[in-house]
């Protein structure tokens, strides 16, 4: 065995490799909770490429066929249900997992320096994940892929003076249609993977490079090592400690995933709509078109946003902004300390507000407008406006000045000293 | 955990009010379908109402009769009973009527019913098959109460009987919901012009009995739903039954894995 370790690293340096990316990499040993979904996220991304290549061996992306073959693949291909219900329901836990994954970052300020491009890396990530979302909720061909698409690729069209080329340009077509479905297969099971593995491998090299951060914003590479091991103080290997740690994760978290999977596989409609189990019908368009829950924060900005000077354009523009300004966190946050441990009330008070109203946006998104009804005609200002329009501006508000107020509120806020050890 | 709970709730409330949309508003009322998947001759009753009677006009174009062994019948007892319009057990359940058809005879191609049970649920499909009623204002001479104006003919009439659409009028709406509420099954409140209220349910007419008691034909409805059910996922029982076994598997690798994890962190210090 370790004739052929040596001949291997004598032409490429496979252990050295191992070692600095994993089996002499030193972490924090305070990892808590949080720090599950990181290695979370890779599991989901290994099981959507293995489960999406076998799919990818019985589907057929022709508008004619597709519908069919996703029904061919539940009835007649063997495990061909169990390989479509751990896809479907890989995609939804992939975000419920990154979601979890980015809060983790925000709360224990895992952005800050100097691990700016493990954050900007991770934006990019998430970017990649939303664009692979949207284009493999067309494939299975119903009547939410088709209409969810077509909603999506107008946000486009609504661009000032290019945006109805830009549309076209993206379906290949004047309407979705079976050129658009190929196209979107190509970037589903091709492009965007690619992407995602690369941002991936740079995301972790990037994280190995500077060093974990942990739930107490301790650098513990600042700290001496500790003469008996070598190691710095409250460091340890990730191998084996995180690694048999991380597979309780992967243990728990399979057994949620299996739930799911097994007696619950529509999620109450979240996972799998109901209305996309009609064959995508370019005449009929459905009463109500919401896009899968993971996007719904963001759609319900975009509705929130009044159209001004006749243009739809400026809800886009917030939409795209909403998501963009995670980039600037490590710049915008200018506190003196990391971990929400150690911060004061105004930072707590504003990721609090945060997280509620990106909560609420996503339930708002689900539904129609007029869920709640409209205020009275005789209200000034909001008379005769919806109740659930007026609620989604005034989140979509809060939602933007947690980041723009950051470098002001974060500045001000009152910290408690940071210790020198980790708890 | 807190984020949890609010998620938790947050989806809760959204799956309540899609559902309450999905009804055409609030205020109809629908049953629980008695809907067993387990219930083999339930479902060996449905595969016969379904041939007999929906078999005609709609088809279930991906489900393969040989599928039906699922539901314990026998090769040869699908052949020979379920089987008239081809001679091969591997065949999907077509139609000889083409959508063209359909549209040209009932205004809209009769839906494939594949899938249909997914699309709606059974308790939507339960109560629209006893929510039909004789209207001599609609083109077919039919309506539908959770289903308003629907193309499709009451095909089962023969069965149920020609009902009728009975209206009780209430003064105000908590008197007409709770005379709804009291009904236990199918009914529909409305308002009326003039700050009334309505409650519609679907009954028998007494001059006009049908071939079925109006519990047999409830059975009858719910066989067929049962088996409408089965068809939109033939393979839920073998997804629930391998389920069980894969969390009882994980929960044994959670114990492994949890005392190994306690063994490896044992040396590192707190």
């Amino acid at each position: 065995m370790d004739k052929i370790m040596n001949w291997i690293d004598a032409r490429f340096p496979l252990t050295a490799l191992w070692e600095s990316q994993w089996g002499k990499y030193v972490a924090p040993k305070n990892f808590n909770f949080w720090y599950y979904f990181g290695s979370l996220a890779a599991l989901c991304l290994v099981m959507q490429i293995v489960t999406g290549i076998f799919l990818t061996m019985n589907y057929k992306p022709d508008a004619a066929k597709a519908f069919d073959s996703v029904e061919y693949i539940m009835r007649d291909v063997e495990w061909g249900w169990l390989i479509r219900y751990m896809h479907s329901t890989g995609a939804s836990m992939f975000f419920v997992v990154v979601y979890l994954h980015m809060f983790r970052g925000l709360m224990y300020g895992s952005y800050r320096k100097p691990r700016e491009l493990v954050w900007i890396f991770g934006c990019l990530i998430y970017l990649t994940l939303m664009g692979e979302a949207f284009f493999g909720y067309l494939l299975p061909w119903g009547q939410m892929s088709y209409w969810g698409a077509q909603v999506i690729v107008n946000l486009f069209s609504t661009v000032p003076f290019i945006g109805e080329g830009l549309g076209t340009w993206i379906r290949g077509d004047y309407t979705i249609s079976d050129i658009t479905l190929n196209r979107f297969f190509a970037f589903h099971v091709i492009a965007l993977p690619l992407v995602l593995i690369g941002l991936v491998a740079a995301h972790l090299m990037a994280l190995h490079e500077v060093g974990s951060s942990n739930p107490d914003g301790i650098e513990i590479k600042k700290q001496p090592k500790d003469p008996k091991t070598g190691l710095y103080l409250d460091g340890i290997y990730s191998h084996p400690y995180y690694t048999i740690k991380d597979l309780m994760g992967v243990v728990v978290f399979l057994f949620v995933f299996s739930i799911v999977v097994f007696f619950m596989p529509e999620m109450g409609g979240y996972f799998l709509e109901y209305n996309n189990f009609i064959p995508a019908d370019p005449l009929k368009t459905p009463e109500h078109i919401a896009p899968v829950w993971y996007f719904t924060p963001y759609y319900a900005i975009l509705r929130a946003i009044p159209s001004f000077f006749n243009s739809q354009f400026w809800g886009v523009l917030a939409m795209g902004a909403s998501v963009v300004l995670f980039f600037f966190l490590p710049w915008l946050d200018r506190g003196a300390v990391k971990s929400i441990r150690y911060r004061g009330t105004l930072y707590k008070s504003w990721l609090a507000a945060f997280v509620i109203s990106f909560l609420i946006l996503g339930y708002l998104g689900v539904v129609p407008v007029t869920i709640w009804g409209q205020f009275p005609d005789s209200w000034p200002l909001l008379g005769g406006a919806d109740k659930a329009t007026v609620l989604a501006r005034i989140l979509t508000l809060v939602y933007f000045l947690f980041f723009l107020l950051m470098p002001w509120y974060t500045a001000r806020d009152k910290t408690k000293p940071v210790p020198e050890r980790v708890h | 955990m807190k984020k949890l709970i609010v998620t938790l709730t947050a989806a809760v409330l959204a799956g309540a009010s899609t559902l309450a949309l999905a009804a055409g508003g609030a205020d109809l009322r629908m049953s629980p379908a008695p809907v067993h998947r387990l219930d083999a001759e339930s479902l060996q009753r449905g595969a016969r109402n379904f041939v007999n009677y929906c078999l005609n006009c709609h088809s279930a174009k991906y489900m393969r009769y040989e599928r039906l062994q699922d539901i314990g019948l026998t090769e040869q007892q699908i052949k020979d009973n379920l089987m008239f319009a081809t001679d091969k057990i591997g065949s999907t359940m077509t139609v000889a009527m083409t959508p063209a058809e359909g549209k040209q005879w009932f205004g809209v191609p009769p839906p494939d019913l594949s899938v249909i049970s997914r699309v709606r649920g059974a308790d939507w499909l339960y109560n629209y098959l006893n929510g039909f009623y004789r209207d001599d204002k609609s083109v077919t001479g039919w309506n539908n109460l959770v289903f308003p104006s629907v193309a499709m003919p009451h095909v089962l009439w023969q069965l149920s009987g020609p009902n009728r659409l009975e209206i009780k009028e209430f003064d105000d709406h908590d008197k007409a919901v709770a005379a709804a509420i009291a009904i236990k099954g199918l009914a529909k409140v409305e308002a009326l012009p003039g700050g009334k209220w309505a409650v519609l349910q679907v009954g028998a007419d007494p001059d006009a009995p049908g071939q079925l008691q109006p519990v047999q034909y409830r059975e009858f409805v719910a066989d067929l739903v049962n088996f409408l059910d089965f068809v939109g996922e033939p393979n839920k029982n073998k997804r629930i039954s391998l389920g069980i076994a894969v969390l009882m598997y994980l929960i044994v690798l959670f114990g492994i894995v949890f005392a190994l994890k306690r063994l490896y962190w044992k040396n590192v210090p707190h």
